[in-house]
């Protein structure tokens, strides 16, 4: 029942803004892996599960923030349904975990999708990273992190409106990095935020 | 308008299977790796001119109301294209939105509704008045003239003149305006051909290097000589004599030549190469259209005034 939902909110978002993908640094390969990508209007989720093809997107999970997604049912239905999204708290009661349930998703051999910026940010600027992308690549040395940059989803769902305007988005996909040996967290925060803002460029070529 | 309209259906797809045999053959004795990627985007062109003939066709085979939606999706697509490529900020949002989901739905219905009065002034008059309105409303003035102007050319360009192509529709000259669709769409793309293979053939003095590398004079001139042959032999698909044929169809190459040309100019400005990516080795919706801009406006005008 739920699979034609998926497949019809698949094209209809392909119709609306395009969600192309341009592997630029990797292959569509169905293996465990974390995407992570700039965040810029509620869409960006959808946008990326669209511009994966079948085979990645059935195994691979937007992590998607409970204060937005979970607050009615039919959201609730978009994000847990739709994307099987994992939901997380950004503001955690003390003593509980917000990743845990990110990375049970791991654990089973599957991939996510996380947007390490935090919050939509309100200019064409890419915001700090927070800590969690750290944490799961310290815990998951063996999986790669693979950079995402959307482009346009400032001008075609901005923070603030409500109307959609379909110009077409496309999804870059660069090239797979982890945390080398002995690397800080900065450090490797900032890496891994260069190589998104590489991609807006039109970064190298595959 | 069925028997004539399927001879031409059915030549069209003769000389599509005759393009994709020959494509075959030079597929297989390209060697040299310059001669195969030719020959491959050759091959894509010819397979995706298989797609739209199937999908102009089948359309108009429908009936008028296919048609005219085919072309508003088309015109969507363009629009699209369009902005996807020209730089927009915050406060052209709201007007790009009307852009898409109002302007271009109700010219679209008027067509349909065959209201020719308003189709002709709602966006060059009712469009271009309120869109900068709505626009000075987020307070933005920077760049505002030039904002203002690109909200309007992208509307002219990709719904205005484009709906010009299915607007025949409505004029009654006493044959089958389908036929006349067809007829301005089978000139301005074998022109476009024409140039490419005459191009591709003699092609040796660049026309304008810094517009539209692959155009060369030999091109123009043999493939809108060639396409303006053919629009003149086909004068009985239209109410037009064979030498009045010959003139319109010189237009609607001429328009067609300019359109292309007005086109990749902006492109160039946008630093872009194509529009798009939908039409496999062509580029976008708006890399095919690109002469159907201006010829479709003209070839619609010189029919209503003189022949209806």
């Amino acid at each position: 029942m739920i699979a034609p939902i998926r497949r019809l909110l698949v094209l209809f978002v392909r119709i609306l803004i395009g969600a192309r993908s341009e592997w630029r640094g990797c292959a569509p390969d169905p293996v465990s892996r974390i995407y992570f990508a700039n965040h810029n209007s509620h869409i960006d989720t959808v946008a990326v599960m669209a511009a994966l093809p079948y085979q990645v997107r059935r195994m691979t999970h937007p992590v998607a923030a409970r204060d937005y997604w979970g607050t009615s049912a039919f959201r609730r239905f978009i994000a847990e349904k739709c994307l099987r999204a994992v939901l997380i708290d950004r503001k955690p009661p003390p003593d509980t975990d917000p990743l845990a349930p990110v990375e049970r998703v791991l654990e089973e051999g599957r991939s996510i999708l996380i947007f390490p910026e935090g919050t939509r940010s309100t200019t064409d600027e890419i915001a700090p990273f927070r800590s969690g992308i750290f944490r799961l690549a310290g815990r998951f040395p063996n999986v790669d992190l693979v950079p995402i940059h959307l482009d346009n989803l400032q001008r075609i769902l901005p923070k603030g409106s409500m109307l959609i305007v379909p110009i077409t988005c496309t999804a870059r996909f660069g090239k797979p990095l982890r945390v080398e040996p002995g690397e800080e967290k900065a450090e490797f925060l900032a890496r891994a935020r260069a190589t998104v803002i590489e991609l807006a460029d039109g970064g190298p070529a595959a | 308008m069925t028997s004539l309209f399927s001879i031409v259906l059915a030549a069209i797809l003769g000389l599509l299977a005759v393009a994709s045999a020959i494509g075959f053959i030079l597929q297989r004795r390209a060697t040299e790796p310059g001669s195969i990627a030719t020959v491959q985007n050759l091959n894509a062109r010819i397979r995706s001119w298989w797609i739209m003939v199937a999908v102009l066709g089948g359309a108009i085979l429908l009936g008028e109301t296919s048609t005219v939606v085919l072309f508003a999706f088309l015109s969507f697509m363009a629009l699209r294209e369009f902005w996807t490529l020209t730089p927009s900020r915050r406060g052209d949002h709201l007007a790009l939105f009307l852009s898409f989901f109002v302007v271009l739905p109700i010219h679209y219905v008027l067509l349909g509704t065959e209201w020719y009065g308003l189709f002709s002034i709602f966006i060059p008059v009712y469009a271009f008045l309120i869109l900068p309105a709505v626009a000075t409303l987020t307070g933005d003035v920077n760049e505002f003239l030039a904002r203002s102007a690109r909200v309007q050319w992208g509307l002219m360009l990709t719904v205005y003149s484009i709906s010009h192509a299915p607007a025949l529709l409505m004029l009654e000259t006493g044959t089958s305006p389908a036929l006349l669709l067809v007829y301005l769409v089978v000139v301005v793309q074998l022109s476009d051909v024409f140039q490419y293979v005459w191009g591709k053939l003699l092609g040796k003095h660049r026309f304008s290097p810094n517009i539209s590398p692959s155009k060369t004079i030999e091109g123009l001139v043999g493939g809108g000589a060639s396409a303006i042959l053919v629009g003149t032999l086909l004068y009985r698909l239209t109410p037009f004599s064979p030498l009045q044929a010959m003139a319109i169809s010189t237009v609607i190459v001429v328009a067609g030549f300019f359109g292309g040309f007005v086109l990749s100019a902006i492109k160039r400005d946008l630093n872009a190469k194509d529009w798009g990516y939908v039409i496999e080795g062509h580029g976008g919706v708006l890399d095919r259209l690109d002469s159907i801009t201006f010829a479709a406006p003209l070839f619609f005008h010189i029919v209503r005034y003189w022949f209806t």
